[in-house]
């Protein structure tokens, strides 16, 4: 190749230049994550502590407490939220995958699922203020609950769907060739099939509600206190973090740095959970 | 041969005998037809409660708007004004907010999102290829109010040290684009909400661009290869023009989400209902004003405007994520014909 060629040379410039900002365009996005991930650790593993874990959320100016109220109210809605969209999301799945390939409805709700997907989390939460608190005119944990699980029904109906849609045809028709009902062949065979991929979808459904603040604002709000009843306002790690992060007492800032640490490492392991566990056996 | 009367008699039993095999199946296969009929009807509730979930949203934010708009009219969009103490309110600061963030999110996460889809698809070794898209990934799985306190306490104080003072001495200077960046380097503003929406979006414009980019037929990158194009010539004249509303697709996507997305934008935008030109001043968007204000709401027309927002901004994202799921099913189309 005649390397003194200017065109060549202009043409290989161009070429070197775009790898070069490709290759630097993905430094940044690994530098950003390493970036936020080691202030998470700088600034959150001092406040990691056995109190972290036993004591409540402090009140203005005292000294110590822990998040034990906090972590205790995010479990609570993170887990009935799972166990009230799983079911939901699956079944939901299952319709689109098994009726709603040709027909308008399943093709309209397959839209309207993705486009809540991606809908503003906190205009859910106005939702269920205004359909749910405004009603009962009480902040309440399961306020929380409900709006966490809309934002993580559509997840899992999604993953549901396409997973389910992977299973090959030549094992559904095996199933009704032996004389199967619809049913039997859809949540025994081709659910079965495909179980690791829907808990993965389940998985990151968890993760997403794990760290959603913006829609528990208006209906958990948050207590001071330790409260195991889901019908009072309850305490949530990602409402303290941003009340604790917005105060001016040092240690407050300190317990919202480890919650976040917390929350940070929760989220990112059931992401990386989902993706490693469970994505070897899918059907392809 | 004639037929011997105990051969009769086993035709008359096999014939009753299959008579009630008959009616046995045909009960099963009734039976069979109920519970495939219960079990459509059953998932398609289900399916049902997402569309009616969606259906409710609007309706009850276009209840709860209803009395600003009746108050105010149309005007509520255009009107400059929020004024929780006099009673007055209009929307424009919040959507010149949420457009601002967003666009300027928007116009810094596409280039990076594209270098890092052209990394991971034509120049990453392939058995790197997983752990880094996953780690980019990793970026959309950080809880959003993370990414508040990180812009706040790390980002914004950087920011407004060392590139905000650069960015006022240069561009600044310009005669018509310096407008945006005078003012105050406080770290805090529109300019900064940007740029960690940015940070937040890459991760989906880029995975989304990833996957369009790999349906490309390797037959027309191995022909380009073939005629003597380099890497970056196959990228931007083959795989790029092919996979155009793919790419317009994820580009919407990102911008959908940077629209509603709202804790970060609330702990770095500076909450302040001021309108000015410069990206430095602290502003407000429609999400981080309702999560400033919806909880202290006391007058009737104040939660009313609040829920007017929100449908606006509905209504907004709503349409973006429509147009990026239209051009993304377009892409998806050519997938099935490759």
């Amino acid at each position: 190749m005649n390397t003194a060629n200017p065109v060549y040379r202009k043409r290989l410039l161009a070429h070197r230049i775009g790898i070069v900002l490709s290759v630097g365009a993905m430094a940044i996005g690994l530098a950003m994550l390493a970036w936020i991930l080691w202030t998470l650790l700088a600034n959150g593993f001092g406040a990691l502590s056995l109190n972290m874990f036993t004591g409540d959320t402090p009140a203005p100016g005292s000294e110590g407490g822990g998040l034990r109220n906090a972590i205790f109210g995010s479990l609570m809605m993170v887990g009935l939220s799972t166990l009230v969209s799983t079911p939901i999301g699956i079944l939901a799945g299952i319709y689109l995958a098994e009726y709603g390939e040709t027909n308008r409805f399943g093709q309209i709700t397959r839209f309207v699922t993705d486009i809540m997907l991606s809908a503003p989390s906190i205009v859910i939460g106005l939702f269920v203020y205004a359909l749910y608190v405004a009603n009962v005119k009480h902040f309440s944990g399961y306020a929380g609950t409900i709006a966490l699980s809309l934002i993580a029904i559509p997840v899992v109906v999604r993953t549901t769907d396409n997973m389910l849609r992977l299973v090959p045809n030549s094992l559904l028709e095996a199933a009704f060739a032996l004389g199967a009902p619809r049913w039997k062949v859809a949540m025994l065979v081709r659910l079965r099939a495909v179980k690791a991929g829907v808990i993965t979808g389940v998985l990151l459904a968890l993760a997403r509600i794990s760290g959603e603040t913006a829609p528990l604002l208006f209906t958990a709000l948050n207590n001071q206190f330790f409260s195991s009843d889901m019908n009072a306002p309850m305490a949530n790690l990602p409402v303290v973090i941003y009340q604790f992060a917005m105060s001016p007492y040092d240690d407050w800032r300190s317990l919202a740095w480890g919650g976040a640490l917390l929350v940070t490492f929760t989220v990112l392991f059931l992401n990386i959970l989902s993706r490693t566990v469970f994505t070897q056996k899918t059907p392809r | 041969m004639s037929a011997h009367p105990s051969v009769a008699l086993d035709k008359a039993a096999s014939a009753a005998h299959a008579d009630k095999q008959q009616a046995a199946l045909s009960k099963t296969m009734r039976n069979q037809r109920i519970q495939d009929f219960i079990f459509h009807k059953v998932t398609l509730l289900f399916a049902a409660s997402v569309l009616i979930a969606l259906v409710g949203i609007i309706i009850s934010l276009a209840i709860g708007a209803a009395p600003a708009f009746k108050e105010f009219g149309a005007s509520f969009i255009s009107t400059v004004e929020w004024d929780p103490v006099e009673d007055k309110f209009g929307a424009l600061i919040a959507i010149w907010g949420t457009l601002a963030t967003s666009l300027i999110a928007l116009a810094v996460a596409f280039p990076i999102s594209f270098g890092i889809a052209l990394f991971l698809t034509e120049i990453c070794p392939v058995w790197l290829r997983r752990p880094m898209g996953t780690a980019v990934e990793l970026l959309a799985g950080v809880p959003s109010i993370i990414y508040g306190m990180w812009g706040l306490f790390v980002f914004a104080p950087l920011f407004a040290d060392h590139v905000q003072p650069l960015l006022k001495s240069t561009l600044g200077q310009l005669p018509v684009i310096g407008q945006l960046f005078q003012g105050p380097t406080m770290g805090i503003g529109i300019l900064t909400a940007g740029l960690i929406l940015a940070v937040m979006i890459i991760p989906f414009i880029s995975s989304v661009m990833r996957d369009v980019f790999e349906i490309v037929p390797t037959v027309l990158k191995e022909s380009a290869y073939g005629l003597g194009c380099t890497k970056w010539e196959v990228v931007r004249k083959v795989v790029l023009p092919y996979t155009r509303n793919g790419v317009v697709g994820g580009v919407m996507l990102g911008l959908g989400r940077a629209l509603g997305e709202t804790m970060a934008v609330t702990f770095v935008i500076g909450n302040a209902h001021e309108l000015s030109w410069s990206l430095f001043s602290a502003g407000n968007s429609i999400s981080s004003t309702l999560a400033n204000e919806f909880a202290e709401a006391a007058s009737p027309l104040h939660v009313s405007s609040l829920f007017a927002l929100a449908l606006i901004l509905f209504a907004i994202t709503f349409v973006v994520l429509s147009a990026a799921k239209l051009m993304l099913a377009g892409m998806s189309r050519k997938e099935g014909t490759k």
